[in-house]
């Protein structure tokens, strides 16, 4: 087990290695200088130099690499161009919304599908299945950003349930910030609940389909015992790798889903920094991003040597 | 009265007809066998009785156990009888244990899931039944998780399973066939001696007369869905009254007419100090890889015109082996040579050489692309000519392969689901002969056929060779098929062979330990012409 | 043993090929002028003269759904495209070089590849480059490149134990004869099958970019920006969002269903393994 971690652990740390790579030199083709961006056209040679300087633009690429990776290391992602202030804590207020709703939408989506997955396997081919089925082709298709202007037009404008948007942050108390992330957790949730919730149906009858549900059933279980008892840890499998990838197309719907709701989120911010083309601040977004889907992956790798002891055993 | 008593049993799956009017009975501490090809209906006559049969599935006649006649039972009374009165072991212990739960507490499950007893004394019968079957504590914790354990020992935790509360009836779908001959020899031991002690009726599925003829106490033999006969083993081999139990019987023991092998003979292929490391997943971070020593130190040499075979259990090494002749992996150390030519030259396979071997696989279902049509499948080894036969060339020699594999030259337009089985290892051996090789492996190339069809493969093989005067190497896992059909034999355990000769006299006067042992384990027809005179 | 296509198949093909009609008939005739501005005709709900009415600068919506058609539709196949192409032969040669360098790095690669939504390489690119519909085809196509190359390595690799490869082996041919040969002609249905997926997961990653003002840019209409559009005025005028909205899910219906009923058809033995 401590083997698989740290093979896990060191492949966590290439990944990381490399996608900041990827990211820092696509940045760097970017067209244009920072420094013309932050003092106008009509900004003087010399004044032009020191900022480059300031700014450690006039650097060899690789040594801004480098200072870019321990910056972010210590918390330090650099000075925004347009704002002139930390990036780091730009970033970190924003990401008290983006997480904790891509969070939320993770745990609606799974407390939505794994019922819904396992009472359509065990109805397989009957009316409860077909329903299911049914509900989970629609929610594929739903895109959820539209949903949620729908669920804006339904339960904020004319039900009054919710509010239209906003977010009152965290010092108002943790029950108002949650209300506020409810509806645009719940149109991030649901698409992919249906799909999560079609997964957990094929992995449970592929799984019922196995010798060892027959061995279970010649020792006397239940078809409801035998798919409880056996199926389930089984079919988690699949079910964790769909688990994990949903994890970044959440976090990435909850950028989309953002603008809906007017949250200031890192939805907001890194549009708001391309338009200003402060790079920088893109730059740190995305890394973080990145940052947050690798992670998720590694914890759900950890995940499958806990559902399965043969990969504890074979690495 | 008898403990189970199927009467007048049949069954449809979505109105195909599988059983007809089985009847068959069961006594207590007796042993029952069906026996039959496959499709005869024997494993469902088990599901059946089970009350484990696929949807669609209509039945109609009685299966009375103990009084209780199982067809009208409810599935949750069912449930409440399956594992405490009728237990079951399956053919492929490989899948029938959950690979996330251990073994303990699988064993324990069937206890626990009938009440019957207190949670405390769950794991103390669960640790004697595991002792009971030949697991003992020290080696074999409860908390043991079934891929850390072999075929026949997960063989040995379903039977557990299926015996931890002493059922009355044990239902036992071809428990051996996915073994090992020396673990089948321990396996059936193990049932032998459980049905004594515990006073169980076993009811026994297998495809193999060999297997049950001295084992069981009663055999049936099904066709069709139908049981065409039964009675006492020995009375049974005695009359053979049914022509299918004859046929089945002789085809068991078919005695393949060997052509005299050509005299003139010269070395053909040369395996000389061969050796095969796989590289092992490394078990520390830092630590130097670890091998496995696949084949280990191999030599042998086959001669113009020879039949030879090849024995050994799984694992012993020896499909490792036929991938180096074939030149289809490179070898770490010696060399092999047809007619003084290496088959693998420079890291690449020598095809000058490979044009001169061939091959039929076991699998008569894998070892053709189902989208192609029988001409093109039977003609890939023409990519080794360099001037391949084009037009009516190739139509030639199309249709002269098929014919001479007894197929005619119109199956070259269809496609390869239409044939059966036995159909497909005479196209796989057609695909063989096609290019004219010298020499031919066959490797487990009968083994996944059923008895009649083995044997006129066997036959077929035998009389391709001489006409063909071709060299052929036959690898099996079946003693008693390589007897058939081979003049020499080598033996190879753990990677080296540990004996050769000729066949008859390895067969009738093992040298080697191992070559003893596995002849003691192989399962034998009884000798009919002795049944007669002893029987009455 | 001929059997057709499902009910299910049908329902979809005729879904989603009547919105790739409606994109080429918009090639040669649209109801409306989709640059034409006519404010006085300004958010009309849906009448005789204007069937899914007209937005906020009095265009014609149906004619603008019908446009946006367009832009999905091609954004959404050239990067089915991109990956298919791509990926596909990356899966092949990994799976033909199972476990040495080329499977690790190929393998790798994916995995880091996976780690970059779709959402995030828009926002690089544009972010480098401008905004364009072209950065949706290029973010959408590089994401569905893992996507079929895992697929097709899983399903080549399953091949590759099978015997018939090892006879062509012993018949001397190489690798890439062999997975041209015998692996790609044996994976094709299941790469239609996962492609008509891609497809509709294009249309809605599509729709999110042009949302979120990453694809599609004016004038070029898109269900997305007209969406995007729609929002502010969701409270007066809510046809402007449920029209492009249903758009975006009766194609993406009409595709998954058509894929589903696909499968079924050319893989007779997953429907057997359900049954």
């Amino acid at each position: 087990m401590l083997r698989y971690t740290l093979k896990r652990a060191l492949s966590l740390l290439v990944s990381l290695l490399v996608a900041s790579l990827v990211i820092f030199f696509v940045v760097e083709v970017a067209p244009g200088d920072p420094a013309a961006y932050m003092l106008g056209v009509n900004a003087q040679e010399d004044t032009l130099a020191a900022l480059r300087a300031e700014l450690g633009l006039d650097q060899p690429k690789l040594v801004r690499y480098a200072a870019w990776v321990t910056g972010m290391l210590q918390g330090d992602f650099g000075t925004s161009y347009t704002y002139r202030t930390p990036v780091a804590q730009m970033v970190a207020d924003r990401l008290w919304v983006s997480l904790p709703l891509a969070a939320y939408a993770l745990a609606l989506s799974t407390l939505i599908a794994f019922p819904a997955g396992i009472y359509a396997a065990s109805r397989r081919g009957r009316a409860g299945d077909m329903a299911v089925m049914g509900a989970t082709q629609l929610g594929v298709a739903v895109p959820n950003f539209w949903f949620a202007m729908m669920l804006v037009v339904i339960f904020a404008i004319n039900l009054r349930w919710f509010s239209a948007g906003g977010f009152p942050g965290w010092e108002g108390g943790v029950l108002p910030a949650l209300k506020a992330l409810t509806l645009p957790a719940i149109a991030l949730a649901l698409p992919q609940a249906a799909i999560l919730a079609r997964v957990m149906r094929s992995a449970l009858l592929d799984t019922l389909g196995e010798d060892f549900i027959r061995t279970a059933r010649a020792k006397g279980l239940s078809p409801g015992q035998a798919l409880r008892a056996h199926a389930l840890r089984n079919a988690l499998i699949p079910v964790l790798t769909i688990l994990g990838l949903q994890f970044s197309f959440l976090l990435a719907g909850a950028i989309i889903i953002e603008q809906v709701f007017f949250l200031p989120g890192l939805g907001r911010l890194v549009f708001q920094a391309i338009s200003a083309r402060d790079l920088i601040v893109v730059e740190s977004v995305v890394m973080l991003l990145v940052f947050a889907v690798i992670v998720v992956n590694f914890l759900v790798d950890l995940a499958y040597a806990a559902v399965d002891p043969r990969l504890r055993a074979r690495t | 009265m008898s403990l189970l008593s199927i009467r007048n049993l049949s069954l449809s799956i979505h109105g195909a007809p599988i059983l007809s009017a089985v009847s068959l009975d069961v006594g207590a501490g007796e042993i029952v066998a069906i026996t039959g090809e496959s499709g005869s209906g024997k494993s469902m006559t088990a599901l059946a009785t089970m009350g484990l049969l696929p949807r669609g599935a209509q039945t109609n006649g009685t299966v009375t156990l103990d009084g209780t006649d199982l067809t009208q039972l409810s599935e949750r009374k069912l449930c409440g009888l399956r594992g405490r009165e009728v237990g079951m072991v399956f053919q492929e212990p490989m899948t029938a244990l959950n690979p996330v739960q251990t073994i303990g507490r699988q064993v324990a499950e069937t206890i626990l899931i009938h009440r019957a007893m207190t949670p405390a004394k769950v794991e103390e019968r669960a640790r004697e039944m595991l002792d009971r079957v030949g697991l003992p504590a020290d080696r074999f914790p409860l908390d043991r998780y079934p891929h850390e354990l072999s075929g026949g020992q997960r063989q040995r935790v379903v039977i557990a399973m299926a015996i931890a509360l002493r059922p009355k009836l044990l239902i036992a779908d071809e428990p051996t066939t996915a073994l090992d001959v020396t673990t089948q020899a321990q396996i059936l031991a193990l049932l032998k001696s459980l049905t004594a002690d515990f006073g169980m009726g076993l009811l026994m599925i297998t495809h193999d007369l060999a297997v049950v003829s001295d084992m069981a106490d009663r055999i049936a033999v099904m066709q069709k869905g139908r049981i065409v006969e039964q009675g006492p083993t020995r009375q049974l081999f005695a009359r053979m009254e049914h022509p299918y139990t004859r046929a089945l019987f002789e085809a068991s023991d078919h005695r393949v007419a060997m052509p005299p092998a050509p005299a003139d003979a010269r070395p053909l292929l040369q395996v000389k100090g061969v050796v095969r490391d796989y590289p092992l997943p490394k078990t520390q971070l830092f630590a130097p890889r670890q091998h496995h020593r696949a084949v280990d130190n191999v030599s042998l040499t086959l001669n113009t015109g020879d039949r030879v075979g090849l024995v050994g259990e799984s694992g012993c090494g020896k499909s490792t082996l036929t991938r180096a002749i074939l030149g289809l992996e490179e070898v770490q150390a010696g060399q092999i040579t047809l007619d003084g030519e290496p088959v693998f030259t420079g890291h690449r396979p020598n095809l000058d050489t490979r044009r001169r071997i061939q091959v039929v696989f076991q699998d008569p279902f894998g070892s053709f692309n189902p989208r192609h049509r029988v001409g093109r499948l039977i003609t890939e080894p023409f990519h080794l000519l360099d001037a391949p036969p084009k037009g009516t060339a190739r139509e030639a020699a199309i249709a002269e392969a098929l014919n001479a594999v007894g197929l005619t030259p119109n199956d070259a337009q269809r496609y390869i689901h239409e044939f059966s089985g036995g159909q497909r290892q005479r196209i796989a051996i057609a695909r063989a002969l096609i290019i004219r090789p010298e020499l031919i492996v066959f490797d487990e190339a009968v083994s996944a056929l059923d008895v009649r069809v083995r044997a006129q493969i066997l036959d077929l093989i035998a009389r391709i060779s001489a006409e063909h005067g071709l060299a052929y190497l036959f690898i099996s896992h079946d003693l008693s098929v390589v007897r058939r059909v081979t003049d020499r034999v080598f033996v190879m355990q753990a990677g080296r062979i540990v004996e050769d000769g000729p066949t008859e006299r390895v067969f009738s006067a093992p040298e080697h330990p191992y070559t003893r042992s596995l002849i003691a384990a192989a399962p034998t027809l009884p000798d009919l012409t002795h049944l007669k005179e002893a029987t009455p | 043993m001929t059997r057709g296509p499902s009910l299910t198949f049908w329902i979809g093909a005729v879904l989603s090929l009547s919105f790739v009609a409606a994109a080429l008939l918009s090639f040669l005739w649209t109801p409306y002028d989709v640059e034409a501005l006519e404010i006085a005709n300004r958010l009309k709900t849906p009448s005789v003269a204007h069937p899914f009415g007209t937005d906020h600068f009095g265009r014609d919506i149906l004619s603008m759904i019908m446009v946006g058609a367009r832009t999905s539709i091609a954004v959404a196949l050239v990067a089915v495209g991109i990956g298919m192409g791509l990926g596909v032969p990356l899966g092949l040669w990994a799976a033909a070089r199972k476990g040495g360098l080329v499977d690790e790095v190929i393998m790798r690669g994916n995995d880091l590849v996976f780690a970059f939504p779709s959402l995030v390489i828009a926002i690089l690119i544009t972010a480098v480059f401008g905004a364009s519909a072209l950065n949706a085809i290029i973010a959408i196509g590089i994401f569905n490149i893992p996507v079929f190359a895992r697929l097709t390595r899983g399903a080549a690799l399953s091949l590759w134990q099978r015997e018939f490869i090892l006879a062509a082996r012993v018949a001397g041919k190489g690798a890439a004869r062999i997975s041209a040969e015998h692996i790609l002609p044996n994976i094709l249905n299941l790469l239609i099958v996962q492609g008509t997926i891609q497809f509709s997961l294009g249309i809605l990653a599509e729709a999110g970019l042009s949302y979120v003002g990453l694809g599609a840019q004016p004038p070029l209409p898109s269900w997305g920006r007209m969406l995007a559009d729609a929002q502010t005025m969701v409270s007066f005028a809510p046809h402007l969002a449920l029209i492009p909205g249903l758009a975006i899910v009766l194609m993406v219906l009409g595709l998954n269903l058509m894929g589903d009923g696909l499968r079924d058809w050319l893989d007779p033995r997953i429907r057997v393994a359900r049954a």
